[in-house]
């Protein structure tokens, strides 16, 4: 059958494979040629020498029943601020999320293109791929990513997912080159990372409940912005604050935005106290 | 030097139409029914991991009968298409509509070029949301396109179990314990034996769902519809 694009032959469960191969316009990144053409200044030990709006902190952390992932909601360009209000924080499939640092565009797309290649899969094959197994996929995608990063055009995910059949949280950080590692409790990316693990480290008990957990996650991000120029806290006169998600057993759900403002204002009273 | 034998268009047409209809109508019967919540898919298959439901995007999905390798191979098509059209442009933007224009143009230059025609016929339905129609289109081996009103059947003896469908019709869309009762005993009758739950492949496309409409029932979903 060779009569139309339709029946393009392609073997393969993988949408990112049969983009690459039959439609390599709509793939992420540049082109070979347009990379070569691209006189970019490459200059990886200056951040913000491109102008492209980069996201910031993003988190994860284990809980009782499974794992919450959670972002701040600014995005700057050089020492402007390019959106208020940018989400950074995906749901992908029914028991995963991720959460992205690095130039927004190229996020945005990695993050849609692995919701649809997960989804693909699901479909074509009629059963889910392991925990283990979509977090290699996105391992594959950051470093088809690579040639990106020389024009300073970094994707970072911080991926978390619900394992079915080990029955836990679990949560997976990355390299520009692919390389994927597991964390055990928590982890947080970005350019106000080290500010919300040095939070969590303080703050972090195996076994914690929903609640708790959610508190530490929101008083590290809250920390991360008080440290870091590239982080938003929260932001009571327009009302925007973090966003979070909860992966457990019952599938992934979003923190409703009053419960993320509540936990705010009890932590903005605790400071002024003391 | 030997001259090639002459066929005429219509011989070979109705030969190949012909060849086509024998192998559709040796496989079961898929029935697609309009019920409350929206399309009930109903298929005696007696494989419980070669099915031949399918889900395609949020509010489509795909049925097949007649040979498995072929209309897996359309399947697969139309997810790629689905996939590729709401990547490209937006979730809402992929329609039960094109997905079957695309599939009628295929199937039908198929037929008309290649040596053995497929021996398929599919069905492409979207369930309708916001207060619009469902949408049930059923195409055949020649790329002939009908757009069918509440049910439609293929595979098999798919008339007699029509008939039975439409001869059994209420003017309001049944719930789903009642569509369901409805499409198995059509199978039955045209089967002429019982057919046991587990042999009963069902999916629904379910409005009221949030994100993606489609949904399998197990055999357990149904047996508990049943009692």
């Amino acid at each position: 059958m060779k009569h139309s694009s339709f029946f393009s032959h392609h073997e393969g469960s993988s949408f990112f494979d049969f983009l690459t191969q039959h439609h390599p316009e709509l793939k992420p990144g540049l082109n070979e040629i347009a990379i070569q053409r691209a006189a970019l200044p490459v200059d990886l030990g200056r951040p913000g020498t491109i102008p492209v709006p980069h996201g910031t902190t993003v988190l994860a952390l284990k809980y009782r029943d499974g794992a919450i992932i959670a972002g701040d909601r600014r995005a700057t360009e050089g020492f402007q601020i390019a959106d208020r209000r940018i989400e950074k924080v995906f749901r992908i499939d029914d028991y995963s999320a991720m959460a992205i640092a690095g130039a927004a565009g190229p996020c945005i797309e990695m993050a849609k293109l692995f919701q649809t290649e997960l989804e693909h899969y699901e479909k074509l094959e009629g059963v889910q791929l392991s925990c283990e197994g979509k977090a290699n996929k996105l391992g594959q995608m950051v470093k088809a990513n690579l040639p990106m990063v020389f024009q300073g055009l970094v994707v970072m995910p911080l991926y978390v997912g619900y394992d079915l059949k080990r029955k836990e949280g679990r949560i997976f950080k990355y390299d520009i080159t692919g390389g994927r590692y597991e964390e055990s409790d928590h982890h947080s990316i970005g350019s106000g990372g080290k500010d919300a693990r040095n939070t969590m480290r303080e703050h972090y008990r195996s076994g914690l409940q929903e609640e708790e957990a959610l508190r530490v996650g929101l008083l590290a991000l809250y920390n991360a912005a008080d440290e870091d120029v590239g982080t938003g806290g929260p932001d009571l006169v327009r009302g925007i604050y973090p966003t979070a998600k909860i992966v457990s057993s019952a599938g992934i759900t979003d923190v409703p935005e009053d419960r993320v403002r509540a936990l705010f204002e009890t932590m903005i009273a605790e400071r002024r106290r003391s | 030097m030997p001259l090639p034998y002459y066929v005429s268009p219509e011989q070979m047409m109705q030969d190949k139409a012909e060849y086509a209809k024998k192998g559709i109508a040796k496989g079961r019967s898929i029935i697609a029914l309009e019920y409350v919540d929206g399309i009930l898919l109903a298929a005696d298959n007696p494989s419980s991991s070669l099915h031949k439901v399918s889900e395609v995007y949020d509010r489509i999905a795909f049925a097949g009968a007649g040979k498995y390798s072929e209309f897996e191979h359309l399947r697969k098509a139309g997810i790629r298409h689905a996939d590729l059209t709401g990547y490209m442009y937006s979730r809402e933007d992929v329609s039960a509509r094109t997905l079957s224009n695309a599939y009628s143009q295929s199937l039908g230059t198929a037929f008309s070029t290649d040596v053995k025609p497929l021996e398929v016929e599919i069905l492409v339905v979207q369930v309708g949301m916001n207060g619009q129609a469902n949408e049930i289109f059923r195409i055949s081996f020649d790329g002939s396109i009908v757009d069918e009103k509440s049910l439609a059947v293929i595979g098999g003896r798919s008339e007699a179990v029509q008939q039975y469908l439409r001869e059994h019709a209420t003017p309001q869309p049944p719930s789903l314990k009642d569509g369901l009762r409805r499409c198995l005993a059509a199978l039955e009758q045209v089967a002429t034996q019982k057919i046991p739950s587990e042999n009963l492949e069902v999916a629904v496309l379910d409005r009221n769902r949030l994100g993606r409409k489609f949904r399998r029932l197990s055999s357990a979903d149904i047996s508990q519809l049943f009692a």
